[in-house]
């Protein structure tokens, strides 16, 4: 293999791995906080459609950037009443969040802009184009170095380094600050949280805020700036793939970087080639297309470590009387 | 304790969740600049105004019987299976294989046959995750999940290149023989004199569904294996007590589950289509949950779920045609269904059960 093709793969990667990094990381906050969230794509893609419905007819990324984390976190809202105020039952909320979205796009698209459920196709200033990295011209000549530079690191839209330091900064928030300590209390033992004074329902409801913008910024990223504009469906699962990394992660930001990129290269992977010969075997386009699911399956049954979730993942909150 | 009596509980909270839905629905219809009121005229009509309409009705109400009543029995034993989908989706393999192997003589043999083998697969596609849930302690919602995805890749990738008939570019099995074909309601009908639409595709399954929903009745509540799924859906650790293992239950009612959902596959697969193709259950396990939901997870409330949506999935249809509503109303109005009748229920149960406590106090 080439080294530049292989360069070119991880460029992919990187590109396909951001909509799962934001979308994990919206779930690690979320789960983090007690509130199972398999939510995530449809919040997803509520954002990706708001964001290029309002993109294309304001000629603005970014106020189409506001207007998905804005739908976003309405969802994600909902998703906090039903399960936080009303004490529902979150997986129930989730899937209903998923077919909620999943409809009411194509509906929406439809009556906006009836062109059977997408949206005009976004240019200009209309998406997020690629940044080039101060610098790229002057490691051209240097070689590998320089078509690292270039083709890697270089010229990839704004959210992807946004997502890149999203991770530190996550990690930073939930394991070295005061809200980051509560946030996890609250999914660990809520109880306790209570007993100290602080409302577990507040802190689950900052949980779930938080899901909500970053989980609009995967869909924001999704419809302007992997691709240009809105079709049906454009989630195509990836919320579920970002839930099977945040599950392969175990619930830890850094390996979530990891779990997303490595679930990036897949996909990387099986768009670029259709089966993949090893020796005389050829595994088919398909079980790559599958293998993140197989992944998860494998790593939640612990054969491969243990996945633990939260603690307090799931329960609704009822104080005692 | 329960507060509401059992009517209250069993219908009024399910229906008012419903028509809060309903009403939502149509004023997203009011917001898309439709008129909510003619659409549901169009429904109606194009639904239930001719027997080609409740042909298809029937068809879909089929359908969301069998995945209803996998999700219902799950629920009994507190197991929430999302894989209703790849359930019916790999029992669509099993209906495939087994029409497609043998040379059958007459179409009710091929139809038993295809029966066990779209509900073995589908057992075994809600064992593996059962098994996972019961010895290795994973959870059964986000393994049933990947599970949906694990069996569309299969299914996709046996077709392109195991089923696919040489020289098809369409990635799908063959042809099923005629032996194999079921009769449809027009034929069923026309044997005791009902005239019935010969084109729609409602056929022999519906009835079966029917016996479905009643051996699942007779399943929970006239057995013990029924009294002990529900024992342990009702706490886990007092039927642990009582001698019921856990273990077994889970595998048990998830392979019961998985081999319901996995039955579908014998009235959309060999009853409509008479071949598999790509993406076969079309959802149906999905809606299966708002089916359960609604129906409060019992065999009979099941069965008027399921029409109900069979309904609204033609009348879509219908108004898809018509009307520039797109289909995906129907999921706009499921996930409605799915919010308020399951994760909202409080929202009307709260209320609901002050103004009892209220009368009462007033009758007092």
């Amino acid at each position: 293999m080439e080294f530049l093709t292989i360069i070119q793969i991880l460029d992919s990667t990187i590109r396909l791995a951001t909509p799962l990094i934001f979308a994990a990381l919206a779930g690690l906050f979320s789960e983090r906080a007690g509130i199972f969230d398999i939510g995530l794509e449809g919040k997803m893609l509520i954002s990706a459609f708001l964001a290029a419905a309002v993109a294309a007819s304001s000629g603005s990324v970014w106020v189409g950037l506001f207007a998905g984390i804005v739908g976003s976190v309405v969802f994600s809202g909902i998703h906090g009443v039903a399960s936080i105020t009303f004490k529902g039952n979150q997986i129930i909320s989730g899937v209903a969040i998923n077919f909620l979205a999943a409809g009411l796009t194509v509906l929406i698209a439809q009556s906006w802009f009836s062109q059977g459920g997408r949206t005009p196709s976004l240019s200009g200033s209309a998406r997020f184009n690629p940044v080039n990295l101060p610098f790229t011209e002057a490691l051209q000549n240097i070689p590998y170095l320089g078509i690292i530079y270039n083709e890697l690191i270089s010229g990839h839209t704004v959210l992807v380094y946004v997502a890149l330091i999203l991770v530190p900064l996550s990690w930073w928030v939930l394991f070295k600050t005061t809200v980051g300590l509560r946030l996890r209390a609250v999914g660990e033992n809520p109880a306790a949280l209570d007993t100290a004074g602080i409302s577990v329902a507040r802190t689950r409801y900052l949980a779930i805020l938080i899901c909500g913008i970053l989980c609009g910024l995967s869909g924001v990223y999704l419809s302007t700036g992997l691709s240009a504009g809105f079709v049906k469906d454009m989630s195509a699962g990836r919320g579920y793939i970002a839930l099977a990394a945040l599950i392969f992660a175990k619930w830890r930001p850094w390996y979530v970087l990891a779990a997303c990129l490595l679930f990036g290269l897949l996909e990387a992977i099986s768009n670029r080639y259709q089966n993949i010969d090893i020796f005389s075997f050829t595994l088919p386009v398909q079980f790559m297309q599958s293998l993140p699911y197989i992944l998860t399956v494998v790593i939640l049954a612990g054969f491969i470590g243990k996945a633990v979730p939260p603690k307090a993942g799931g329960q609704p909150y009822i104080k005692e009387r | 304790m329960n507060i509401l009596p059992k009517w209250a509980e069993l219908v009024l909270i399910p229906l008012i969740s419903v028509c809060i839905a309903f009403v939502i629905s149509g004023i997203i219809i009011v917001l898309i600049g439709e008129n909510p009121i003619s659409a549901l005229k169009l429904m109606i009509d194009g639904a239930l105004g001719s027997s080609y309409g409740w042909g298809y009705t029937l068809y879909y109400a089929t359908n969301f019987l069998f995945t209803g009543l996998a999700v219902s029995i799950a629920f009994h034993a507190k197991l929430f299976n999302i894989g209703g989908e790849g359930q019916a989706t790999v029992g669509g393999l099993g209906v495939a294989i087994v029409c497609l192997s043998f040379p059958w003589p007459h179409w009710s043999v091929a139809l038993i046959a295809a029966s066990f083998g779209a509900m073995a697969f589908g057992a075994i596609w809600g064992l593996i995750p059962a098994y996972l849930q019961a010895k290795r302690g994973s959870h059964i919602v986000i393994t049933t999940i990947m599970f949906n995805f694990i069996a569309a890749a299969l299914l996709n990738y046996l077709l392109v290149n195991v089923f696919r008939p040489d020289g098809s570019m369409d990635p799908a099995t063959a042809k099923f023989p005629d032996q194999t074909n079921l009769p449809t309601l027009h034929e069923i009908l026309s044997l005791i004199g009902i005239p019935f639409s010969k084109a729609a595709p409602a056929n022999v399954c519906f009835l079966i569904a029917i016996l479905s929903c009643f051996l699942v009745w007779v399943l929970l509540w006239r057995t013990r294996l029924g009294y002990e799924i529900r024992a342990f859906g009702h706490s886990d650790s007092a039927a642990e007590y009582a001698g019921i293992s856990s273990s077994k239950i889970i595998i048990v009612t998830m392979m019961i589950s998985g081999a319901l959902a996995g039955l579908m596959a014998i009235n959309n697969v060999m009853g409509e289509a008479e071949r598999l193709v790509m993406n076969s259950a079309e959802g149906a396990g999905f809606i299966g949950i708002a089916v359960a939901l609604m129906g409060r997870s019992h065999p009979f409330g099941v069965l008027l779920a399921s029409i109900l949506f069979g309904f609204l999935y033609q009348g879509g249809a219908e108004l898809a045609l018509w009307t520039s509503i797109p289909r995906e109303l129907i999921v706009v109005i499921q996930a409605l269904v799915i919010l308020f009748t399951g994760a909202l229920d409080n929202l009307v149960r709260i209320p609901l059960e002050k103004t009892f406590i209220y009368f009462r106090k007033g009758n007092a």
